[in-house]
């Protein structure tokens, strides 16, 4: 059963920005949009399995910093060759000052 | 070492994949995050203030072509216009593919086909070409995008100064495409759901350069291909000259873009013309930043980086009695040395790859 896990706080991802949580095995990208949401997905780029961690959040996008992949991180679908897969995306949600991923 | 293989399909290829010399961690200078934020942000002004000036200078030289046609006074436009289709086009394919020359993606993406037009580069193939020049930047048998192998084949390079291989390579992979065919080094690195985009591409190619050709024979002239085609040969040189040294008589095989890639600083036509692809070490490092922010990188991590060439020519001073020793020894290369302020080469990451140090 998917439980929920204490990623991280609010403040320590900037508006616009992304950080890198780390799970048992498992590495995912946790997004703070413009507008002040939340959002995660896998952390690997579907393209090659680099990390979205030192990639460029642009509004709802997220491009990968090793070949300029995009996608849009709300709904993990791939936008910009050349990644052609999507990303797996997970439920967040924020208590208090806490985000939780669901995984 | 043996003779190397450079074929996608080769021996070399093969080791590369099970050495982990693929698809491997590169070294990285570390910038802090905030300033690495500010250095990849995009921004649509300088590329459109910079697409206008070039499709306007094509215009202004083209049509002083035109209209000075017959006289020998038409030539320095159309030497001018050539170097703009056949050599600004190189750097509008690059940076337009990488998609930071522009904030707006349908921008990028209009500028970018134009660009590969200009170029005879499919605007599929290459895109994934330069995604595996990314990954394996000058792995032997995983980069298709190597330009001086070893030994050096010196006259294909010179011959690319006006355009000939690459230019007739181009049309006849234009050909292959548009009858619904890959060559078998793009399969390798070509999805096969991109595929039918790449031939569609090559088949509207085909329709402009029919119907260019159509309105030469009607007006029984070559003005029309002076236009569209012909530039590819008579303009490629300055891109040559410049992308020669991106790499050029650097180690093959390595996973430190120090080591393997080269920084020139240029005069400013030829950076436009270049849309400072010159700062080619930082643009392999971090291929997030726009080209309107390296000299800015640049200023960032030079600490960390070799000396960068003071010029074009002082860079060919160095490159080369390099490839030229290579023609007799091709595991020559050149090694620069590092500022002190410079973390070590990670030659840890391919130890067993390296040949001989230039001293």
């Amino acid at each position: 059963m998917n439980q929920w896990i204490d990623a991280c706080a609010k403040g320590d991802i900037e508006e616009e920005d992304l950080i890198r949580f780390d799970h048992g095995d498992r590495t995912f990208a946790i997004y703070r949009s413009p507008d002040d949401e939340f959002f995660c997905t896998d952390g690997l780029c579907t393209h090659e399995e680099v990390h979205l961690e030192d990639g460029l959040v642009m509004d709802h996008t997220i491009e990968c910093p090793k070949h300029n992949g995009q996608f849009d991180y709300r709904t993990g679908k791939a936008l910009r060759a050349p990644v052609c897969d999507n990303l797996q995306t997970y439920p967040v949600k924020v208590e208090g000052d806490r985000v939780l991923i669901q995984i | 070492m043996g003779a190397r293989d450079y074929s996608m399909l080769g021996a070399d290829a093969k080791r590369a994949v099970e050495t982990g010399l693929s698809a491997a961690e590169w070294y990285h200078t570390s910038v802090p995050r905030k300033e690495m934020k500010a250095l990849m942000k995009r921004s649509d002004q300088p590329a459109i203030r910079d697409t206008i000036l070039l499709f306007g200078l094509m215009v202004g030289f083209a049509g002083a072509g035109i209209a000075l046609w017959g006289s020998w006074w038409s030539a320095p436009f159309w030497l001018a216009y050539g170097v703009l289709y056949g050599s600004a086009m190189d750097s509008r394919w690059h940076e337009c593919g990488h998609g930071t020359a522009f904030r707006t993606g349908w921008m990028n993406d209009w500028v970018y086909q134009v660009a590969c037009f200009c170029m005879v580069r499919n605007p599929v193939t290459w895109r994934w070409s330069h995604a595996r020049h990314h990954t394996d930047t000058i792995i032997v048998g995983r980069d298709p995008e190597i330009v001086a192998m070893r030994p050096p084949d010196l006259l294909r390079i010179v011959l690319n100064f006006f355009g000939i291989l690459d230019a007739l390579n181009g049309w006849k992979r234009m050909l292959q495409n548009a009858a619904g065919h890959l060559d078998d080094e793009e399969t390798t690195f070509i999805p096969d759901s991109e595929k039918p985009k790449a031939f569609n591409a090559a088949r509207i190619w085909v329709l402009i350069y029919v119907a260019t050709l159509v309105l030469a024979v009607v007006l029984g002239s070559i003005l029309p291909l002076m236009v569209i085609g012909l530039p590819r040969f008579f303009g490629a040189w300055h891109h040559v000259m410049t992308g020669v040294l991106q790499h050029s008589g650097l180690a093959e095989d390595v996973l430190d873009h120090r080591l393997n890639s080269r920084t020139v600083l240029m005069n400013p036509v030829s950076r436009f013309i270049y849309w400072n692809m010159n700062y080619h070490v930082e643009h392999h490092m971090f291929p997030m930043v726009p080209y309107h922010a390296l000299p800015k990188l640049h200023e960032t991590i030079k600490h960390d980086l070799p000396a960068p060439n003071q010029s074009i020519f002082e860079a060919y001073v160095e490159v080369l009695p390099v490839l030229i020793r290579q023609l007799r020894n091709e595991n020559y290369f050149l090694k620069r040395s590092l500022p002190a302020t410079a973390k070590p080469y990670r030659e840890d990451l391919h130890l067993d790859a390296l040949g001989t140090p230039a001293e």
